[in-house]
């Protein structure tokens, strides 16, 4: 019964059509905070319409200016899939109509293109719901993805009793100019966030810098040389990273308040490489092993020490590996929460990450805190899309942490 | 007669090449035996031990060094005065010592019977001081006309303290209190089965999401690129930062997501996400896939994208729907890449520690194993009892690495 054209094409078609009032309705009220909602049952009303015509009379440009135009007139006399209350403005309620028709007209036509009115294969069966299923899953991925960061930015650019009024009001005074950045640059000029910023970096900088000098050797010694003992040592690289942060963080709290080691630079430059280094050593010695062996041993022949032949040979073959591991090791030292909160107490060396958990607090309002966090979110952002393929690169190469 | 054959043993060159090879690896087994080795070790030691967070300050001698009375001509008797204290209130300090130089001019008239003076330099021995013991030493000096002209006031010399007192950490008091203690009372089940909830929902959750999230990008068309590191953002961005901005969509009071709810009509009141009791729980396991889908995601992709296309177009001309393309050829290629990750990820899950403590800080039933250690040690203050959670964490991690190396390392290669 499900398998025929003029019963699948209106279900599928209904289905979308809630999806993405659904969507519309979501988006209109983030970006403008005024009522919007899906109306379930007109929706799956005219998705079933509009899919029973477009089965019915196969593909043509006139049907769906049709159909476009049909889901706008409705969308504008309140009847279409998106409702709207009695205080939405009459743009925004245009705004949301014209949305609506256009994504749905736009994007019914692959989704019901294969379909006949009458009995369906199996194949195109599957092929018209697997569309409908990616549609909504393009959209369901955007979604979680986008909303916390959006509502993050946001958030810092307004205030927060605009926002306790209307929660989903995140539309902003462009006209303020300057005024809008005021949370960015009172936490500079008050809450010392360009000392955060400095020490961050710096801090991962040598952290990378540290955790490439300990695992660049190690790595090649387990990838190339032969000894008693490196299966159990390969294998027993990943168990170090089993063992829990928290565990270890007790003992270092402990050693390091009784040492006087706590609340310095120089304590966490220790601390932060010891937890890369494993990570480090498993990526590289994979791909250390992966380099032709003939390119080494000719070197060797030609009389080249061990040493000379790891800096001579190996390490400019393996730039790309090297460029992965230090971005995902500066991601680790940049992101690290747990060791810079239980060692940092003083506010000129916190890290970016205790400057953020230092203004979660009533006193401080939640648009700083907002802000800190996209003052820490922007250039790990920035450094990742920038170098995107060495980064995945290194994920999956490094199997990897969480 | 000569045997041939091959050379029996370690030569010369096999020894030269293992001896550079733990050259290579010493200082990285030095820095993660000292980081990680000596910790855990350290952990059982404390575990056994009555220590709360107070007793890391050690107790020592507090002095303060003045002078009284006046000392501005040739003649005068002042006082130089020695105040001390022990700044614990709780324990003992024994062999109290100080000692310390005073100045040229200064001639001492008379000696407490417990110092002595040789040359300018007076030591005392004060003996055994018990908890919150004070002291106040003065020694009457005459001054003379070297002093007034040298201009060294007794203070400017520091004196030097010197006392023994017990470390609750290195004395031989040992103690199955912690965990007793851990064990006891039924929040120790309950945190159990928390932690189990949150590391199985958790890890299954971010392997469907991912492998949904998976084939959804699983062919190229314009953007993949971008959809790709887009759908990586959380796995990317700062924990604390994500995990404030969901407390913050999650508001009940005025948080977006409690407005869109209530505006779409599924509910009447606002739910406050991050404080009920089943839901939190649910909430945190769920900020857990969102965050971590994005791993699974590329693992399981880079798998699917080295799967031979031709087999599936042997399976499109054998008449294969795509559902059975899916669950007969893609399945059973993924399973190796699966395995391997549910077990990484029920780990690392198991450890997680940071997610749960900024979004709830243990509360509303979210304790997990990991931030009992926090709460025990830092939040009660007992670091005893933390460590003792903290080796019921190792034990069990300690069985999951025999199914790690038993299986993991297999699939690996390793």
């Amino acid at each position: 019964m499900m398998r025929r054209g003029f019963v699948i094409g209106p279900v599928l078609s209904a289905v979308w059509m809630v999806v993405l009032s659904v969507t519309v309705a979501v988006c209109m009220s983030f970006a403008t905070g005024e009522p919007f909602r899906p109306g379930i049952i007109l929706s799956l009303l005219w998705g079933a319409v509009a899919g029973l015509i477009s089965v019915y009379f196969g593909w043509s440009k006139v049907l769906y200016f049709g159909i476009a135009a049909g889901l706008c007139i409705l969308g504008f006399i309140g009847l279409g899939p998106v409702l709207v209350g009695p205080e939405t403005g009459l743009i925004s309620r245009a705004v949301g109509a014209v949305a609506l028709a256009a994504a749905f007209s736009a994007s019914i036509r692959p989704i019901l293109c294969d379909l006949v009115l009458g009995r369906l294969t199996r194949h195109e069966f599957e092929t018209a719901v697997i569309r409908c299923l990616t549609g909504i899953g393009y959209i369901f991925f955007s979604a979680i993805v986008l909303i916390p960061f959006y509502v993050m930015v946001m958030t810092s650019l307004k205030n927060q009793s605009e926002l306790m009024q209307n929660p989903l009001d995140f539309s902003i005074d462009i006209s303020q100019g300057a005024e809008l950045f005021r949370s960015y640059e009172e936490l500079f000029s008050q809450f010392n966030f360009g000392t955060y910023l400095f020490n961050s970096f710096t801090i991962s900088v040598f952290t990378v810098f540290i955790t490439l000098a300990f695992a660049i050797p190690g790595a090649y010694a387990v990838a190339r040389l032969r000894f008693r003992g490196r299966a159990a040592f390969s294998r027993s690289i990943l168990l170090i990273y089993m063992v829990p942060m928290i565990v270890l963080a007790l003992p270092i709290y402990i050693a390091f308040s009784m040492t006087g080691l706590r609340n310095s630079f120089w304590g966490i430059v220790m601390i932060y490489p010891v937890t890369t280094i494993p990570v480090a050593l498993y990526m590289l010695q994979g791909y250390f092993r992966g380099l032709p062996a003939e390119v080494e041993e000719a070197g060797l022949m030609d009389g080249l020490s061990r040493l000379a032949v790891i800096w001579k040979i190996t390490l400019p073959l393996s730039l790309p590996a090297l460029a992965s591991v230090s971005l995902y090791v500066f991601m680790i030292a940049w992101n690290e929460f747990l060791l810079a909160f239980m060692l940092l107490d003083d506010p000129t060396k916190f890290t970016l990450t205790r400057g953020i958990a230092s203004l979660n607090s009533s006193e401080i309002p939640r648009q700083h805190l907002m802000a800190g966090s996209v003052v820490a979110t922007v250039p790990i952002m920035a450094l990742f899309l920038g170098l995107e393929r060495f980064m995945t690169n290194g994920l999956t190469a490094g199997s990897v942490k969480g | 007669m000569h045997q041939l054959g091959p050379p029996i043993g370690t030569g010369p060159l096999a020894k030269r090449e293992a001896r550079l090879a733990w050259g290579l690896l010493f200082p990285t087994i030095f820095a993660v035996s000292t980081v990680v080795l000596l910790p855990l070790l350290a952990i059982f030691w404390i575990s056994f031990k009555p220590v709360e967070l107070a007793d890391l300050r050690a107790p020592e001698v507090v002095l303060r060094e003045d002078i009284r009375g006046d000392a501005d001509h040739v003649g005068a008797t002042p006082l130089i005065r020695y105040r001390l204290r022990n700044s614990s209130q709780e324990q003992p300090i024994h062999d109290v010592t100080f000692s310390d130089r005073i100045p040229e001019g200064l001639s001492v008239l008379e000696l407490d019977p417990r110092c002595r003076v040789s040359d300018r330099d007076l030591t005392c021995d004060l003996g055994d001081w018990d908890a919150g013991a004070r002291e106040t030493l003065t020694i009457p000096v005459e001054v003379q006309q070297t002093y007034l002209t040298n201009g060294l006031r007794p203070q400017d010399s520091p004196a030097v303290t010197t006392g023994v007192s017990s470390n609750v950490l290195t004395n031989a008091t040992f103690t199955f209190e912690n965990f007793t203690r851990v064990f006891n009372g039924g929040e120790f089940l309950e945190v159990l089965w928390v932690t189990l909830f949150y590391t199985v929902f958790g890890t299954v959750g971010t392997l469907v999401v991912g492998l949904f999230a998976a084939l959804l990008l699983n062919k190229s068309f314009k953007g993949q690129g971008i959809l790709r590191g887009l759908y990586l953002f959380p796995y990317v961005a700062p924990v604390i930062a994500v995990a404030f901005a969901w407390l913050i969509l999650f508001d009940p009071f005025s948080g977006s997501a409690n407005a869109l709810l209530m505006q779409m009509g599924v509910t009447q009141q606002s739910i406050n996400f991050f404080g009920e009791r089943p839901l939190a729980l649910i909430m945190v396991t769920v900020f857990e896939i969102w965050r971590y889908f994005p791993l699974s995601f590329l693992f399981i992709l880079a798998r699917m994208q080295s799967i031979d296309t031709d087999m599936y177009e042997a399976a499109d001309m054998d008449g294969a729907s795509p559902f059975q393309q899916f669950w007969y050829l893609s399945v059973p290629q993924l399973l190796g890449i699966l395995s391997v990750l549910f077990l990484l990820r029920f780990i690392w899950t198991f450890n997680k520690f940071d997610d749960i403590f900024l979004l709830t800080g243990g509360n509303a039933g979210t304790r997990t194993l990991t931030v009992d250690v926090y709460e025990q040690a830092f939040a009660i203050s007992n670091l005893g009892a933390g460590a003792a959670v903290a080796v019921v964490i190792f034990g069990c991690l300690l069985t999951f690495s025999i199914f790690f190396l038993k299986y993991v390392s297999r699939e690996e290669g390793l």
